[in-house]
């Protein structure tokens, strides 16, 4: 994984003792909120219900044990014993004190690892496929893509004022496990038909008020031309984006209010002026990022097959394990390893200190020391031997974090909502455990298969609940929560934003119509195989409506 | 009725102005019943604000149930007990602390 250099340590440094200075100034008085706010923002500091709450970067999302071990470590000295981790691939505590935030930043800059442009108009944490340089499928590694980006946009003076906050996120497979047409921009690595690796090129996606599906504007960049084409994408948002309605500011609604032909003209001919000049990627440097990423030597591990075999055959819930939380590696006797913070009835993305403390053990005793927080708010450990996974298994049951429902409708994205969000007008959290807790069979929900439920506290959708194959609004209606349905939301290669069903639901129904539609799902699909999201698709919302609803119209 | 809130400078913490402080729980906050006392509120809330006590300053809709001050919206619920989810978080904590002992 990347390394800081001599640059970053100095710069990281440098940022601490900066806003250690900006604390101590606001702390004494000699600086006003008004004046601060903006300042603790750039460093991810927000105030919620609470208490303040410190978002944490994970540079597309990963880590080693060291880093993980120092979130325990930051978790139990500074906080209340957990974390959280986020559908950006971070991690927030939600309770630290402002004067302690100078000492948890220098902790983590013992470990290279900082909260800068976690908040903020800028360019935040860029994201990637959690299974980045383990898949089988990838073409190549989107890490060191996300790495350039970092670098490029990391206080970048002309983009650290856009009109609103600006999502990148990179995937190097076919298979989008990144999201990327949710994203501001979205980059799919791929290689043209002479082999030479490159992108396609998504812009104006996102979820909040307004959902938008990325547009593709090129189907085929040269790898060295990535931050002369993001740069002009940027320069072209900087100057029409609009800065007088914060919730027509990001950049899915000027491409949508200018059209993408237009805006594709526009990008193009501010990247004429720029693509031959110095945001050029010289071929040595993209070589020099790519070796940070050069994938762990992993030896043969034949018995793998055998040791997997006979271990099946010894425990169910390892089996079990093994068929919902273990997915191919490009070495086939390895495993990628999905470590689900959704246990039944837990909250979605939470961590303790000490399960931190003992994955980032196993990441360094089984994994190569890699670990990835993926954006559904799970852990990953991308390298493990098959020989080794029943071990890993038999460590992760010791600590809590073996429920096997990857991909499951209990894998559920929550926003931390009314629970602790100043913005949410619900709660996001009880609604996911109750459902989880309905759910709760393995067996019940593996007859159902995949199912994406995300659930957000507010229009902002931090929950991705847009697209969900089933997606939970919370707002607050005459003084109660509410939760809307929609349906048919997609985050894949094939996103889609889903549809409202009709009226919402209050908290004490919600967990019946979600059932209901399961059920509904389960009585029309062709075959065990068809999923909630292809039968959906194939038969439209009127079922589920009818489910729903029948009753109220025949009573009207 | 309305009450007085705030979150202290220094860690946060959701604080409520009763008897010419801040307290760490809503049930004794100074209730402003008229136009007047609400007026009286907010100036104090300017003042600690300007003074670096606090941030976020508001005032909240308020009832009284069983002599202790409740906030009447969810939202402000939840902020003068703690998350919902997490009961032995938050100012619940204590009062659970309390009752236990």
């Amino acid at each position: 994984m990347y390394r800081y250099d001599e640059f970053d340590h100095d710069f990281v440094q440098a940022r601490v003792a900066e806003f250690t200075d900006q604390v101590q100034r606001r702390l004494s008085g000699e600086i006003t909120e008004d004046q601060f706010r903006p300042l603790r923002l750039m460093n991810g500091v927000y105030l919620q219900l609470h208490a303040y709450m410190l978002r944490i970067a994970v540079p597309y999302g990963t880590l080693n044990g060291k880093q993980l071990r120092m979130l325990g470590h930051i978790a139990r000295k500074y906080d209340k014993g957990y974390g959280h981790f986020t559908t950006r691939q971070n991690i927030q505590f939600n309770w630290p004190a402002l004067s302690d935030i100078p000492a948890i930043l220098a902790d983590l800059a013992s470990v290279e690892m900082h909260a800068i442009q976690t908040s903020g108009n800028c360019i935040r944490n860029v994201t990637a496929d959690h299974f980045a340089g383990a898949a089988a499928d990838e073409v190549a590694d989107p890490r060191p893509y996300a790495e350039i980006l970092r670098q490029w946009s990391s206080v970048h003076p002309e983009f650290s004022f856009l009109p609103r906050k600006f999502k990148i996120a990179v995937t190097g497979a076919e298979r989008d496990r990144a999201a990327i047409q949710t994203h501001d921009i979205g980059l799919h690595v791929k290689k043209n038909a002479a082999g030479e690796l490159g992108f396609a090129v998504y812009v104006g996606g996102g979820q909040g008020r307004t959902p938008m599906v990325a547009k593709k504007i090129r189907d085929f960049l040269p790898e060295a031309d990535l931050l002369s084409y993001c740069t002009a994408i940027l320069r072209v948002y900087n100057l029409y984006g609009r800065r007088d309605n914060k919730y027509k500011a990001r950049i899915k609604i000027l491409v949508h209010e200018t059209g993408v032909e237009e805006i594709t003209r526009q990008i193009e001919a501010e990247w004429q002026e720029l693509k031959d000049a110095e945001l050029k990627l010289p071929e040595a440097d993209i070589q020099a990022i790519n070796a940070y990423f050069a994938p762990p030597a992993v030896p043969d591990r034949p018995e793998g097959d055998q040791a997997v075999k006979l271990a099946r055959l010894d425990s169910k819930g390892f089996s079990e394990w093994l068929d919902q939380n273990v997915v191919t590696h490009r070495h086939p006797d390895y495993a990628a390893v999905t470590i689900s913070l959704k246990g039944i009835g837990e909250v979605p993305g939470d961590a303790s200190d000490s399960q931190m403390e003992a994955v980032a053990d196993i990441a360094e005793k089984y994994a190569f020391d890699e670990l990835r927080v993926s954006h559904e708010q799970n852990l990953i450990l991308p390298h493990v031997a098959r020989a080794d996974l029943k071990a890993v298994y038999d460590a992760l049951v010791d600590i809590g974090l073996a429920t096997a429902n990857s991909n499951l409708i209990s894998d559920i994205i929550a926003c931390p909502g009314l629970d602790y969000c100043a913005l949410a007008t619900a709660r996001s959290i009880p609604i996911a455990q109750e459902i989880s807790q309905r759910f709760a069979s393995l067996e019940r929900q593996r007859e159902i298969g995949e199912l994406k439920l995300k659930i957000s506290g507010c229009i902002n959708a931090c929950g991705h609940h847009h697209v969900g194959h089933i997606g939970i609004l919370g707002v607050e209606k005459k003084g109660s929560e509410l939760y809307q349905v929609t349906l048919g939301g997609s985050a894949d290669e094939n996103t889609s934003v889903g549809e409202i069903i009709g009226r919402g639901f209050s908290s004490e129904e919600i967990t019946d119509a979600i059932e209901q539609i399961v059920d509904t799902y389960l009585g029309l699909r062709l075959n065990p195989n068809e999923r909630f999201i292809d039968a959906y698709r194939r038969v439209g919302p009127a079922p589920f409506k009818e489910a729903l609803y029948a009753g109220e119209t025949k009573a009207a | 009725m309305k009450v007085l809130t705030a979150n202290r400078l220094s860690d946060g913490i959701a604080v409520w102005y009763a008897d010419g402080g801040w307290a760490e729980t809503v049930g004794h906050a100074d209730l402003a019943h008229d136009k007047a006392a609400e007026d009286r509120l907010e100036a104090l809330g300017a003042a600690a604000l300007a003074n670096n006590e606090v941030v976020d300053v508001n005032l909240i809709d308020a009832d009284v149930v069983d002599g202790l001050v409740e906030p009447v919206r969810l939202r402000e619920k939840i902020r003068a007990a703690g998350p919902t989810i997490r009961t032995d978080l938050g100012k619940q904590a204590g009062l659970e602390a309390i009752r236990a002992a």
